[in-house]
């Protein structure tokens, strides 16, 4: 049709490109994108790139920079403190992520089962997901309080400690409170988006396998596990990303202290570029993550391609 | 026009009287004649914008939208106050310097002109006017105001960090009043936590308090992160004397100071755990106003910063100058607005209206009754006189507050009080730090 309809005007005047463009198959698929990705352009690329660019630059919060090169980056490297967030980052993400999928995937196995109340203890499972993390971190900062901690008082009375533990001003305490705070607010994610796969998973894979005498354990690691494995690849990737850009629990809690010993990049990038206006080197910091998310990035997504992740063992 | 003395207002007594002695159509009267006579006349049409910081005490809010009120009134200049957390100013008033629309006036932390000088409009006749008819500036507010020879800025009020101390406990420890020289201090740390009532200083990333002490302490030894031209000199002996001290004090101080935010020596003293800190009036406050820590208030006092081996004060206090932009349309209003602000009927009672939080720049507003009325907020009336500027010896401007913003000493004192680093270690990390804010 709508060729017949370029013809019939071809007639009367000569055929652009630009006309060929509007109606070409081709093309049109073209158009159609075109709006999505003029959005992901604004909102996603366009930012990036300006924070790349930055890094590259000594620009100050309210001014322009001028183009430095790599200074800001050699800068960092020689910088002990940076070292210290890299290091406080990684391990905050990798003790943070394998505990958060070791407590969500048993809590998932859990949930799964007939339990009374299922629907109600399924929702409470979530509240710590609910709660604002400002109040959460709020609510933890007292609880790790040097003077106040209810936990202190608590061991206390039981005559267990005679004097407070300084959960936030020794620099391991501190390391393993944050993450500990961390790890509660992100189980329920990994628990009920597990508990969402672990519904998928067929009933009568399970009935063929009891019927064929598996064990608990077999049916876990022989039906459940394999089925599991590509939500596990989206969730661990997610729930990578969020740890490793932590910002909030952290900026409440210990604002980076006690003596830095708890900055991640990310709260190490906003004390540089928005508390002291150095936005270039902040950008640095910033753009120093994306090798890291780009990693786990790509650990699931080559995972996902995999069809010995998704249909089990020896299919690749 | 309504005559307003020391005498009125020491009748009316509590603040809240004092500043109700000059409301509704008196002030307006005050504030009508006021415009007719001063030397600035708002533009024809004006309207002002102006962000600040926001308050501590409601009060002080209350008392400033008073008088904001009679300046539209009386002038018929209506001014917009929004207000930001004071270290979000900053940021803010940067960015509209940079870009040339925003707020026509802004009202922030210390060195927030210097950030950017020549967008400032230059106030110096309204300073000048000020200074010569309330008995002149402080020392330290002239080096905040001033940029070359002109005027950039307003310097409104301080507010005062001092010693925060129990009397009975230091008493109990042999110390009838807050020990004055910095070895006697130590020895009062050491007493004090002996008798099982320790003090502490913020060592975290506490802006305020935290700032405040570590840099009493450096200066107080006789360090100093840049010599008056700004060159890095924090690597000396007396930096290294510095740590020393700060490290046997924090030997004395309640343990989890490593943790300390703003808030956290509040707490801690109205809940009676620790018996000395640095802050501003802020607990005393508190404890004044809430039955149940009546004890504490009457039990507590304040004092200045003990003098080190420098042998002269060495304290840093934190200043709030207001200035106006020169992208704004109404020049002439925003003077006439700032030199409003600071006229003694309107400043008086709404300095009175903070209860001490904040601290006049301007010598006569030493007679104000604030001062007086309760003898344990003496002290704080002269934080502005006492105040050394951020960056010490070195200019205020920009490099200063990078280095206060990024606890570059802040972070040196804690490295080498909890034993991460050693002197050399620690003065080093700083070292660097200054070098690159400061090239």
């Amino acid at each position: 049709m709508a060729e017949l309809a370029i013809n019939d005007r071809g007639l009367s005047r000569q055929v652009t490109a630009w006309d060929r463009l509007k109606v070409d198959r081709n093309w049109l698929s073209f158009w159609f994108m075109l709006p999505a990705a003029a959005f992901l352009i604004l909102f996603l690329a366009y930012p990036l790139g300006l924070g790349v660019w930055l890094s590259f630059t000594d620009a100050r919060l309210g001014r322009d920079g001028i183009f430095v090169g790599l200074e800001n980056y050699e800068f960092l490297w020689d910088d002990s403190t940076f070292w210290l967030s890299v290091f406080n980052t990684l391990l905050y993400t990798t003790v943070a992520s394998t505990i958060k999928f070791a407590i969500g995937l048993y809590l998932a196995l859990l949930l799964n089962e007939n339990l009374p109340f299922k629907a109600i203890i399924r929702a409470v499972v979530l509240i710590p997901f609910i709660v604002p993390t400002v109040l959460s971190a709020i609510a933890f900062w007292w609880l790790f309080d040097p003077q106040f901690s209810i936990i202190s008082w608590s061991l206390k009375k039981m005559h267990l400690i005679s004097s407070n533990i300084d959960f936030l001003g020794d620099v391991w305490n501190a390391r393993w409170s944050v993450i500990f705070a961390n790890i509660w607010r992100g189980v329920p994610f990994v628990a009920i988006t597990l508990l969402a796969g672990l519904q998928t998973v067929s009933p009568s894979l399970y009935e063929a396998a009891t019927i064929d005498g598996a064990t608990n354990w077999q049916r876990f690691r022989y039906i459940t596990y394999p089925l599991l494995t590509p939500i596990i690849a989206v969730v661990m990737t997610f729930s990578v990303l969020f740890t490793f850009t932590d910002f909030q629990l952290i900026w409440v809690m210990t604002r980076g202290g006690p003596v830095n010993a708890t900055h991640l990049m990310a709260t190490f990038s906003y004390q540089r570029a928005i508390m002291s206006g150095y936005l270039g080197e902040g950008a640095a910091i910033s753009t120093a993550m994306i090798p890291f998310l780009l990693a786990a990035i790509l650990v699931s997504w080559f995972g996902l391609q995999r069809r010995k992740w998704q249909q089990g063992e020896s299919n690749d | 026009m309504s005559y307003f003395t020391r005498r009125t207002l020491i009748k009316g007594g509590t603040a809240a009287a004092a500043a109700g002695a000059l409301t509704g159509p008196a002030l307006l009267d005050w504030a009508k004649a006021w415009a007719q006579n001063a030397p600035w006349k708002p533009e024809k049409g004006a309207k002002l914008s102006m962000l600040r910081w926001k308050y501590f005490v409601q009060s002080e809010d209350d008392a400033f939208v008073k008088l904001i009120a009679a300046f539209s009134k009386a002038t018929g200049v209506p001014v917009d106050i929004s207000r930001e957390s004071y270290e979000d100013v900053q940021p803010k008033a940067s960015v509209a310097a940079n870009t040339g629309t925003g707020p026509d006036m802004f009202w922030g932390l210390y060195s927030l002109p210097h950030l950017f000088p020549q967008k400032c409009v230059d106030v110096t006749d309204v300073a000048d006017y000020l200074g010569k008819k309330y008995g002149g500036w402080v020392e330290s507010a002239v080096t905040y105001g001033k940029s070359g020879n002109k005027w950039i800025a307003i310097p409104v009020c301080y507010s005062g960090n001092m010693i925060n101390y129990r009397i009975e406990a230091s008493k109990k420890a042999g110390f009838s009043k807050f020990p004055d020289k910095s070895d006697a201090f130590l020895e009062y740390a050491k007493a004090m936590k002996k008798n099982n009532t320790p003090g502490g200083f913020a060592l975290g990333h506490a802006s305020g308090d935290g700032n405040g002490w570590v840099h009493w302490c450096l200066w107080s030894q006789g360090g100093n992160a840049v010599d008056k031209n700004d060159k890095v000199i924090i690597n000396s002996p007396e930096t290294a004397k510095a740590l020393e001290y700060a490290k046997a004090l924090y030997a004395e101080m309640i343990p989890g100071v490593a943790s300390w935010n703003d808030a956290s020596n509040n707490k801690a003293f109205l809940a009676g755990e620790i018996n000395w800190t640095d802050n501003g009036i802020s607990i005393y406050v508190a404890a004044k106003k809430d039955p149940s820590k009546k004890q504490i208030a009457e039990d507590m006092d304040h004092a200045y910063w003990p003098i080190g081996p420098v042998g002269k004060p060495t304290e840093l206090h934190l200043m709030y100058p207001v200035l106006a932009m020169t992208y704004t349309k109404y020049p002439q209003a925003c003077k006439a607005l700032m030199a409003f602000m600071l006229e003694a009927d309107n400043f008086n009672p709404w300095i009175e209206s903070a209860q001490g939080y904040l601290t006049h720049c301007l010598n006569a507003y030493d007679k104000n009754p604030i001062w007086t009325a309760d003898p344990k907020n003496t002290v704080f009336g002269q934080a502005a006189k006492r105040s050394l500027t951020a960056g010490g010896l070195g200019s205020v401007g920009e490099k200063a507050a990078t280095a206060i913003a990024d606890f570059v000493i802040l972070d040196m004192f804690a490295n080498y009080c909890t034993g991460r680093e050693d002197v050399k270690g620690s003065i080093a990390i700083a070292e660097r730090q200054l070098k690159r804010i400061y090239r």
